[in-house]
């Protein structure tokens, strides 16, 4: 009992000293953040690496660092599959989107569509689908929070949880908007690296530094299979998770092209100078990326070899087998570590997706549809923000609260990415590498991409008994399917004024002319 | 001279249009490779299990490597996007001068 109560009370220290570390760093972004800039990209001030480091700690979500460590602990190479995925789709980032974007938009992603489309209808488009893939990422990342802390310190309830990350999240960006979100970012990403590296050397340690003594042991992996028997398998074998490949292919499509369509990626892109310094940040993301999902290897595949998928399962399931393998290699001090960088981790994520809804519904629905692009009084564009930012935060709590812990949300991840993919960035690429493109094209893409996306998971095997769609992520179908909509709803309409503001768009777009500034101090 | 002027100009400068034909060329064909060269994973993982299973390094199998030459894939693409833009700057930084405007506009 005692035992219980002291290590709690080293993971609660550590969460309460990263806690700490983040108002303070609140407290002055708030002192600093004047104006529009500052509250929604920081100024434009975020140098190459910083904004990096930031963009791997808004995109390395619980799901990647306990999610596929558990599911390279219980079944092997196919969880190993998710951690490529997540690498590659950066460079659909960098050659399509980072740069263009940076050129020709202020504060969203529909930014880039408003310039050569009529802006009403795209703005409010793309903002229900902004607000809808935030919704579903948070609710995911939210119930993940609560079942998690609930587990890392004894005593915790569930509720009490998921109302102190939903405090934090909306603390961090109703006062330090941005730049705040931006360094708890940066943090959270400095922190799971060391812990990664850490726990990585740790199992290799283990294994005296022989790789392949380490692999060796990977080859033969028994567990209790699902009748009960004993099985024995090869963990470097793929298949042992997707018995149906296209169950990966159509993963992979919404990996792949739904990075590129994340709005609380996209608009870390805001926050640096210039198309440039995109560029390099973007680099600098997927060196870490990178390196955090190759150790993937030996953190997920050693809690295979050293705790076993038995233990896994006993103590707390497939999300904690990463903090197991810490207390297992490192004692009760780097479990609490370990812990707390997940704690960490949640926060980041969730902070970016708050900012990332409230800016665009502040930007682009209430400034841009409702106010026709002018704000009425001066501030009340950031005013609307903070204000949306609490309503997003008391509505994911209250979203959170009523599903309660048992609920599987692992879905909702997959079906955020896929409406990314088939809603967001098809009419992005079309708006800027495609003349002919236009309004209703737009509208329809977005408009299709979200609902069959949303319509096949409803019929798919999470939420049915027999499927009428047999695959788990619905990008296979509904990618090709915004597409289609995107190419129906322009060539049936005929809209000159998009296509005359094709060529500027293309230049700002290519050489940055008249892209938006960074500010002065 | 309005600026949307300006960029009309520019647009028929063949300067500009030769550095728009210089990026598609690399990014074009680099992002064909990189979706056929990921693709080839789940597909290789899927359908050819054989293949995938063999052991190539110790008990390191093909399935393994493949999916960590994935990672060095990616980088390497990364870093030659990189190099070349370098160029392309230079070049984007020229044309502005040219015709007036240079990047601080």
């Amino acid at each position: 009992m005692i035992a219980i109560v002291d290590q709690a009370n080293t993971a609660l220290w550590m969460f309460l000293a990263f806690v700490a570390a983040t108002l303070v760093i609140t407290y002055f972004s708030a002192r600093q953040s004047k104006g529009a800039s500052a509250y929604f990209a920081a100024g434009r001030r975020i140098t190459g690496w910083q904004n990096g480091l930031a963009v791997a700690g808004d995109y390395m979500s619980a799901a990647s660092f306990l999610g596929i460590a558990g599911m390279i602990a219980m079944n092997g190479y196919d969880g190993f599959l998710y951690s490529v995925g997540f690498l590659v789709a950066y460079l659909t980032v960098l050659f399509l989107v980072a740069e263009p974007l940076r050129n020709t938009g202020k504060y969203t992603m529909a930014d880039v569509l408003a310039f050569r489309l009529s802006p009403k209808p795209v703005r409010a488009a793309a903002s229900v689908s902004t607000l809808t893939v935030s919704l579903f990422y948070m609710i995911a990342q939210m119930v993940g929070a609560g079942v998690l802390v609930r587990q890392l310190i004894p005593g915790i309830s569930y509720e009490a949880a998921v109302i102190g990350v939903g405090v934090l999240m909306v603390v961090y960006v109703v006062f330090g908007g941005m730049l705040a979100t931006t360094w708890v970012q940066i943090i959270k990403a400095v922190l799971l690296i060391s812990g990664s590296v850490f726990l990585s050397y740790l199992v290799l340690k283990k294994f005296n530094f022989s790789l392949g003594d380490f692999f060796a042991s990977l080859t033969a992996i028994s567990s209790t299979g699902p009748d009960g028997e004993t099985q024995t398998r090869n963990f470097l074998h793929p298949g042992l998770i997707f018995k149906n490949p296209w169950d990966q292919i159509s993963l992979g499509m919404a990996l792949l092209f739904g990075t590129a369509g994340l709005p609380h990626i996209l608009i870390r892109f805001y926050t640096v100078p210039d198309a440039k310094t995109a560029r390099v940040s973007v680099v600098w993301a997927m060196l870490i990326i990178g390196a955090f999902y190759i150790m993937t290897t030996f953190f997920g595949f050693g809690a295979a070899s050293l705790l076993g998928p038995d233990y896994v399962k006993a103590n707390g399931g497939t999300n904690m087998a990463a903090p197991e393998l810490a207390r297992l290699l490192g004692g009760e001090v780097f479990f609490a570590f370990i812990s707390a960088v997940a704690f960490a981790t949640i926060l980041a994520v969730v902070a970016g997706l708050t900012i990332g809804a409230s800016t665009s519904f502040a930007h682009d629905f209430f400034v841009n549809v409702i106010h026709h692009g002018k704000e009425h009084r001066p501030g009340e564009e950031v005013k609307v923000a903070r204000i949306t930012a609490f309503v997003v935060g008391a509505a994911s709590i209250g979203i959170a609260i009523l599903l309660g812990p048992s609920v599987n949300v692992a879905f909702l991840v997959g079906l955020a990415f896929a409406v990314a993919a088939s809603a967001n960035l098809p009419v992005m690429l079309a708006s800027l590498f495609w003349k002919r493109f236009n309004t209703s094209g737009a509208v329809w893409g977005l408009g299709t991409g979200l609902v069959s996306s949303i319509g096949l998971i409803l019929v798919s095997p999470d939420f049915m008994k027999d499927p009428i769609f047999p695959l788990k992520n619905p990008a296979l179908v509904s990618i090709p399917l915004g597409l289609l909509a995107t190419w129906l709803g322009t060539v049936l309409s005929k809209e000159e004024a998009s296509e005359e503001k094709f060529v500027e768009l293309t230049v700002r777009a290519q050489t940055g002319l008249g892209a938006e500034k960074a500010t002065e101090h | 001279m309005s600026r949307d002027d300006r960029c009309h100009r520019i647009a028929r400068d063949p300067e500009f249009t030769a550095l728009i034909k210089k990026k598609a060329a690399l990014i074009v064909p680099a992002t064909i490779f990189f979706i056929l060269y990921y693709f080839a994973l789940p597909v290789g993982a899927g359908w050819f299990p054989e293949l995938m299973q063999k052991e190539v390094w110790g008990k390191v199998n093909v399935a393994y490597l493949f999916a960590l030459s994935q990672f060095f894939m990616t980088w390497g693409l990364a870093f030659l996007y990189v190099w070349a833009a370098a160029g392309w700057d230079r070049q984007e930084h020229r044309l502005l001068k040219k015709f007036g405007a240079d990047s601080k506009e």
